[in-house]
């Protein structure tokens, strides 16, 4: 590849390996207790040799965060719709919409809990209501911001309202419902985890609690590294589903 | 500056030699008949705005007409009035038979930006037009092929307008303008985001493909030497409110060439447009 591209992958990494390696140098040379702080070595030797533990400890929080994810998309996009298409509902649901964004999810987190149990259903409804904001406001926000040229040439065409809206608004805000798709992915998994923190009998969250109270200082932080990648992934998934349903948007570099 | 080659309200210049003066009938109405257009917009909070104030001429087929006239002095409001998009508040816009009060079928309209869809490739652009009245079927695929071959852009047709340079998108435009065989084509400063050189390339193909489409054409523009170019007449409209400053028929053949812009009777044209204009004594 091209020296752009080397200097891309390689220069980040090389960031990585030097944290890692200061890391490493202070857990051997201070002699510092791994329950405190175990050294990247350990904790990669535990990522490896419990991998069924984190495994079967990775599908509760991956369906927990899918479920409330996608839950996010089914009802925020509609509402999205309602509200940049009627002012009406604009007047009526923004203000709701911005005061229960307001509320801290960590302070309503025991409250769902009571309302729906330890099992997965609270932690689906906390991913649901972090992922939830970031795709009505950034979808709202791009079916408002279609260009008013294209609108205009719908006009002169005489397109129907609904051609207008399939074939003009909802690709133009394409990028937008992505982005917002981008941040709600990553905030579904945290949704997911203050959930389990809260009160849960399974999920990587879970385990990093009970690794702690255990005083398995290098499984607690394998489950934190754990969830992190459970994060990228999620992330790079609904990123490539953006570059798949967006190649216009790549064919720009070219 | 001269007013007196229209009268405001008066009888509407002709485009041909077919008269409308008293006694000699017009063998069949003009394409395009526009009488005491005006158009003032009122804002909820503001005064009243008038941006045309009486303006008044025909249309003849197959011919180019130029609206030419200083910045923000109305002549683009004529244009979308005569385009349907936006109503007028008095007069009367009669294209092909049909009080214009709507957006037509047979419009061809480009505007000043090409308008693409970045998501849409080039081909799918310009069927664009066709897909929304539900025509755009397998032999309508191959006339947007050939109207793309036409402006140069053979081999662009799966490209997406981000690969592409700003005149070969207004090129584009161009082609989604007239893919659906309008009978009139309205352009509003199609070439006025064009460097020099790429504009007057454009103009000659325009000329080149109103020959080849027989449209009948309406083209804003604020450059003298452009409408005297591509038209049979030019309305020259003054400062806003908007009236007919000048009526400028434009009598070079066609095809137009390029060395034709150094001719003494473009350049009188162009003169007798300066002057409707203010610009010149």
């Amino acid at each position: 590849m091209s020296a752009l591209h080397f200097q891309r992958s390689a220069y980040p990494l090389i960031g990585i390996l030097l944290i890692l390696g200061i890391w490493q140098g202070y857990t051997s040379l201070s002699g510092i207790s791994p329950l405190v702080l175990p050294s990247p070595l350990e904790i990669a030797s535990v990522s490896v040799t419990r991998y069924d533990l984190l495994l079967h400890e990775t599908w509760p929080t991956l369906v927990e965060t899918l479920l409330g994810f996608c839950l996010a998309l089914a009802i925020g996009i509609p509402l999205a719709v309602c509200v940049a298409n009627s002012r009406l509902l604009n007047l009526i649901l923004y203000p709701i919409l911005v005061a229960t964004q307001s509320v801290p999810k960590v302070a309503i987190a025991p409250i769902i809990l009571v309302w729906f149990g330890l099992g997965m259903s609270s932690k689906l409804a906390l991913a649901f209501l972090v992922a939830f904001f970031p795709v009505v406001v950034d979808t709202a926000t791009g079916l408002q911001a279609t260009p008013s040229g294209l609108l205009e040439l719908a006009h002169a065409l005489r397109a129907s309202p609904r051609q207008v809206f399939f074939k003009v608004q909802v690709p133009a805000a394409l990028p937008f419902i992505f982005a917002g798709a981008k941040v709600a992915i990553t905030l579904a998994v945290i949704g997911a985890v203050i959930g389990e923190f809260v009160g849960s009998v399974s999920g990587l969250g879970n385990l990093v609690l009970s690794a702690n109270s255990q005083l398995d200082g290098p499984l607690a932080w394998a489950a934190l590294i754990w969830l992190s990648g459970l994060g990228i992934v999620l992330f790079s998934v609904v990123a490539l589903a953006e570059r798949l349903m967006m190649p216009w948007e790549g064919a720009r570099q070219h | 500056m001269i007013k007196s080659a229209v009268s405001r309200s008066g009888t509407p210049p002709a485009l041909t030699g077919i008269e409308t003066t008293a006694g000699q009938q017009p063998v069949q109405p003009p394409f395009g008949h526009f009488k005491d257009v005006h158009k003032t917009f009122t804002r909820a909070g503001q005064a009243p705005l008038a941006a045309i104030d009486m303006v008044s001429f025909d249309l003849h087929i197959g011919k180019f007409i130029s609206l030419l006239g200083p910045s923000g002095c109305g002549k683009t409001t004529f244009l979308r009035i005569a385009a349907g998009l936006i109503p007028k508040t008095s007069g009367i816009v009669q294209i092909n038979g049909i009080d214009v009060d709507a957006p037509q079928p047979d419009f061809g309209i480009a505007f000043q930006q090409p308008n693409l869809m970045p998501w849409r490739t080039v081909l799918r652009n310009v069927l664009f037009p066709l897909e929304i009245t539900g025509g755009a079927r397998g032999e309508a695929a191959e006339r947007a092929t050939n109207l793309l071959a036409l402006v140069g852009l053979s081999g662009f047709e799966n490209s997406y307008p981000a690969q592409l340079s700003g005149g070969m998108q207004q090129r584009v435009a161009l082609c989604r303008a007239l893919v659906h065989r309008p009978k009139l084509l309205l352009m509003d400063e199609p070439f006025g985001a064009l460097d020099e050189l790429t504009r007057m390339e454009m103009q000659d193909l325009l000329l080149d493909i109103r020959a080849k489409t027989n449209a009948t054409v309406m083209l804003v523009t604020h450059s003298i030497s452009e409408a005297v170019y591509l038209s049979d007449a030019v309305a020259v409209f003054s400062n806003r409110p908007a009236t007919i400053a000048d009526f400028i028929a434009v009598d070079l053949p066609y095809p137009r060439l390029p060395e034709m812009r150094y001719q003494p009777e473009f350049t009188e044209l162009e003169h007798r447009a300066g002057r409707a204009l203010g610009i010149t004594k």
